[in-house]
């Protein structure tokens, strides 16, 4: 953009420390998997001098599969629920707004604070007299509810930024309300979907304290609930625990790096003025 | 992708009012219903049962009982101190993502390289970061080991296991994983500002901080704002998972970081006295309130806001 002073070789090295900062912990754990516990305890940086595959394949040895993959249900699941379930609500909000709409939008949006810690306790009770402890569904309709708030408040502000010539003229065409959604409305909702998607996508897939009060037998665990106990399970063996980290890392460095574009924009969505 | 919701079609197609009535039109119940009948159940009756259990003890009224023990529990009080310190964090946070943010906006060779690096430990999982970290912060390990090659060696000590430092430790780790939000926020604002804004301070001469200082970073009050009462936010009632995963959910070395959500997990569920853990959650909610009131407060007394 605009080229003022401060000589670009500062400014270059300051951002070069800072990457390395970045970076420096995957380094750690990629380079101590691969080393030896004494290669590892005795030089942290150096890079490994016989690189072994041992400790990942003890760590896939591990549950790390199953919890990967109960993420993964559980993920998808509350993340497309959401979606939906916000999509049509916004829907309804704008094609049938009635006095006191925006109060009930500005409500909405400030449950997006209420710290989840909060509702745990009663959450939890309900779901131990419900008998739903360990079950995905109780955890899937918290999660849909701590996404609603902010989905909602994202595609009503984008709905009602779509010109009014555009359901003029569908309604003229006798389309019902449904059809407009369906024809007009979400094939014109890709960017905010794609926002929503990325955005409770991380979320969910990092949820840790929902997932750890509410799964508590072993087979129903995330990965972030099973990771936070694998330290202490393998504390004596380094190596196998930073494989294990790694193994978990992967698919998201991967899609991190084949859909950057989508988690910038997705995160940074609203900070663009008129987007 | 919606392809679920298929079932509520034919009562919306019954409906073929005309847009734009003053009343609530009652097609609108079936697109709206799943969405209010869940927050309302996740939010509406957790929140409900939360404020009455914080006013009785085993099902009898107690008043303000609860809330007096939580308040004389030196615990409670250590972990809102600490919450407290967390907010220092904030302004760290907010400088450093901004200056980065800016040094990228003048940079064009490597920028993606940059920003990917530079977002990437926002996107790892703080269970990965706590104990990848934890091997790095140990008496031996990767930070000391690099210090004492640098000559720093005064400055090595136990990052994690010396009361006096552990806070201030997962501090550190809460800005390196939180820093890059606020450096894509900030740089993909700035990028968006109207160029003939910074092409007017250059022909008037502007160097590089009085540019910056006057032009850029005024153009981003409003959401230089959302960024302070969001990570105030964060620091008040979102850092359970740092505590949890760095200190195995003990908040040690002895109580040196707890905060209140681990205080109100502890009470819940492993010291099993749900009327503290209730008290405790009710105050941690009205500060939340709190913070976000006056973001309100003083969003409306500026101009230019986050997203209108």
């Amino acid at each position: 953009m605009s080229t003022t002073r401060l000589g670009a070789p500062l400014r270059h090295l300051i951002l070069l420390i800072l990457t390395a900062a970045a970076l420096a912990p995957a380094y750690l754990m990629v380079t101590g998997a691969l080393k030896s516990q004494d290669e590892f305890l005795r030089s942290p940086w150096s890079l490994p001098t016989s690189p072994r595959l041992g400790a990942f394949r003890a760590a896939l040895g591990d549950q790390l599969a199953q919890w990967f993959l109960n993420s993964v249900v559980l993920t998808v699941a509350a993340v497309l629920i959401t979606v939906t379930i916000a999509a049509m609500a916004a829907w309804g909000l704008v094609h049938w707004p009635f006095r006191g709409r925006d109060t009930v939008l500005a409500l909405t949006v400030s449950l997006m604070v209420v710290p989840p810690v909060v509702l745990l306790l009663p959450l939890f009770q309900l779901g131990a007299k419900l008998g739903w402890i360990s079950t995905y569904r109780i955890v899937i309709i918290i999660y849909v509810g701590l996404m609603l708030p902010f989905s909602i408040y994202l595609l009503a502000n984008f709905f009602r930024a779509i010109p009014a010539s555009i359901f003029e003229a569908a309604a003229i065409d006798g389309a019902s309300a449904w059809r407009t959604f369906w024809r007009i409305v979400l094939p014109l909702s890709g960017p905010p979907v794609a926002t929503l998607v990325v955005v409770n996508l991380l979320w969910v897939w990092n949820e840790l304290l929902l997932a750890l009060v509410f799964l508590q037998s072993d087979s129903k665990k995330t990965l972030m609930v099973g990771l936070t106990g694998f330290q202490s399970r393998y504390s004596l063996d380094i190596p196998t625990v930073m494989a294990g980290m790694s193994l978990a890392v992967l698919p998201l460095v991967l899609a991190y790096l084949f859909g950057q574009r989508y988690f910038i924009q997705g995160l940074t969505a609203g900070a663009v003025k008129g987007e | 992708m919606p392809v679920a919701t298929t079932q509520a079609a034919p009562a919306a197609v019954a409906a073929p009012q005309p847009q734009r009535r003053r009343g609530p039109n009652l097609a609108i119940v079936p697109w709206v219903a799943p969405a209010a009948l869940i927050i309302l159940a996740v939010f509406g009756y957790s929140l409900f049962e939360l404020f009455s259990q914080s006013l009785q003890y085993q099902g009898t009224w107690a008043g303000i009982e609860n809330f007096k023990l939580v308040l004389t529990d030196p615990l409670f009080l250590t972990a809102i101190w600490h919450n407290a310190l967390l907010l220092l964090v904030v302004p760290v946070l907010l400088a450093l993502s901004l200056g980065v943010a800016i040094l990228l906006l003048e940079t064009k060779r490597g920028l993606r390289g940059y920003r990917a690096a530079l977002f990437f430990p926002y996107i790892l999982p703080i269970p990965v970061v706590g104990v990848v970290f934890g091997q790095l912060l140990q008496l031996n390990g990767g930070l000391n080991e690099a210090l004492r090659s640098v000559g720093l060696a005064g400055l090595a000590g136990d990052w994690l296991g010396d009361p006096s430092r552990a806070l201030w430790t997962m501090a550190a780790i809460i800005v390196w994983k939180e820093v890059g939000f606020g450096i894509i926020l900030f740089l993909a604002r700035m990028l968006s500002l109207p160029a003939d804004v910074f092409e007017a301070a250059r022909l008037d001469g502007a160097g590089f901080f009085r540019m910056h200082w006057n032009v850029t970073i005024p153009q981003l009050r409003g959401i230089v704002l959302f960024y302070i009462v969001n990570e105030a936010i964060v620091m008040v009632s979102w850092v359970f998972n740092y505590v949890y995963v760095m200190t195995n959910g003990q908040g040690g070395p002895g109580s040196s970081t707890v905060v209140s959500e681990l205080y109100i997990y502890r009470a819940a569920f492993a010291d099993q006295t749900p009327e503290l853990a209730a008290a405790a959650a009710v105050l941690l909610f009205i500060a939340t309130l709190g913070l976000i009131v006056s973001f309100f407060r003083l969003q409306r007394s500026g101009e230019g806001a986050f997203g209108d």
